[in-house]
């Protein structure tokens, strides 16, 4: 695949070294995170591309990429890097980076989330019907066809789950939501949004 | 053997049988369980995608509860390990940090006691001997495949209790309660994880490999150490639906003898015990 690079921000590039603490110019490009990586079929640059973009300085390739938010942070990248390059602090920093700079997120990553961060502030644990409902509902708002995709699945897994007694319908609130909420406070305001 | 409890969100939900049967194998073991008082969800994979400070300082929440007892504490699920993990390093090098959380939510760091995966509590806290004498029906002829996943072992900088590419402690437990480990090349490959809710075609894709990659090196089942690994492989291994997903915590208790193994068994998706049956492990 050949990317065309546009003009270089190295500001950016240092940016991402800074907030990850990963040193990405150690990357001599042999592409073991992209060989090793379980979701790089699904990323439109793969592991390796994306350090060599950030590299380059390409800021608007890399934060509008959706590979950033196809990462699951499974750490088998950082483990196998011959220059002990994590990839996941650095995905986490671009992440980050693209929300603060309103590049748009891949929204039902980004829906999940936001609804998996929600349902701790209000109850202090994860409540996984109500999440589940805002995560749909946050598709549907975001982009309607999202709603459906894999709805009859997840339904039939959801209903299955249900009559084996491993969703709670309630809530467990946690007693100390006040110390939560101080912490949400206390972090950037980006999730507050 | 006395350690503090933090079971996470999910051991009380999707994951109900691993937090049971964590449970009622540490009581069988002499491993003391108390939990902390009211612990709060670790952040999961969610805090830090979007949020590095909450990603540490909801975890942070969790150790500082565990300050009091000065125990180490045992977390079943790999990804509230991590995140513990991650919050516990932060609290021992960042010190502006852990002035502010401790001046937040009025307690102090002692660093007493360190967030422990019960797999690595189990494996090195007791001595195999100890497993093997609780066993009173040796799972023999039941070819396991041990799924570590992803996180539990890595990154080695901050697990370093396994091999991050070859870990082995859940196959010696197996061979302690009699089961027999199969040699296989998926243990540590990633589920998916999380996207099962955003992007589940991914999740089908990998878990559906994993498993075949288990049954292909003869293995009858598999065993989790993770809530999430265990509900990815059950419910979205495409649909021959191939292989029984067990905690291992539920083979140890089956093999341990212990009341209400039935019932965790009978809330999984491929449903398990006719394999059971067969081998005269389950009546």
């Amino acid at each position: 695949m050949t990317i065309s690079v546009s003009k270089t921000d190295l500001a950016f590039r240092e940016a991402v070294r800074e907030r990850s603490g990963e040193d990405i110019h150690a990357c001599f490009y042999c592409q073991k995170c992209t060989i090793g990586c379980p979701t790089a079929y699904v990323m439109d640059y793969q592991p390796a591309q994306l350090l060599r973009l950030i590299q380059l300085g390409q800021k608007e390739k890399v934060l509008g990429s959706s590979a950033i938010w196809m990462c699951v942070s499974c750490e088998t990248c950082g483990t196998r890097c011959p220059n002990h390059i994590r990839l996941s602090p650095v995905m986490d920093a671009l992440r980050h980076m693209a929300v603060e700079g309103g590049y748009a997120p891949q929204p039902s990553v980004y829906a999940l989330h936001q609804s998996f961060l929600d349902s701790i502030k209000l109850w202090g644990r994860v409540h996984e019907l109500s999440l589940i409902m805002e995560h749909k509902v946050r598709c549907l708002l975001a982009q309607p066809p999202l709603f459906f995709q894999g709805l009859v699945s997840d339904m039939l897994m959801g209903g299955d789950l249900i009559l084996k007694g491993k969703i709670a319908f309630l809530p467990d609130r946690v007693k100390g939501l006040a110390e939560i909420k101080k912490l949400y406070a206390e972090s950037q305001p980006e999730v507050e949004r | 053997m006395k350690y503090s409890y933090y079971p996470g969100c999910t051991a009380e939900t999707t994951s109900v049988e691993f937090g049971l049967s964590t449970e009622a194998v540490c009581e069988a073991l002499d491993v003391e369980l108390l939990e902390l008082k009211d612990w709060s969800c670790c952040g999961a994979s969610s805090a830090h995608s979007l949020n590095h400070e909450l990603a540490r300082a909801l975890p942070g929440r969790n150790v500082a509860l565990a300050q009091e007892a000065g125990l180490d504490t045992v977390i079943p699920c790999p990804a509230c390990y991590q995140n513990s993990m991650s919050a516990d390093r932060a609290f021992r090098r960042d010190e502006d940090w852990r002035r502010k959380m401790e001046s937040l939510l009025d307690f102090e760091y002692t660093g007493q006691g360190r967030p422990r995966h019960l797999l690595d509590v189990l494996s090195h806290d007791l001595d195999l001997e100890a497993v093997r004498k609780k066993v009173v029906k040796p799972l023999t002829g039941l070819k396991v495949a041990s799924y570590y996943g992803c996180v539990l072992v890595r990154p080695p900088e901050v697990t370093g209790w396994d091999d991050p590419e070859h870990p082995m402690t859940m196959d010696r437990l197996m061979e302690a309660v009699g089961a027999e480990p199969v040699d296989w090349s998926y243990k540590v490959d990633c589920c998916g994880a999380s996207m099962t809710l955003s992007i589940s075609d991914v999740v089908v894709n990998l878990s559906t490999r994993i498993v075949a990659g288990a049954v292909e090196a003869g293995a009858d089942c598999i065993a989790s150490a993770c809530g999430i690994c265990q509900i990815n492989l059950d419910t979205r291994q495409a649909a021959q639906r191939k292989a029984p997903v067990f905690y291992f915590t539920e083979l140890m208790a089956l093999a341990f003898g212990l009341d209400g193994v039935g019932k965790w068994l009978g809330k999984h998706s491929v449903d398990p015990r006719p394999l059971l049956r067969e081998r005269g492990l389950l009546t």
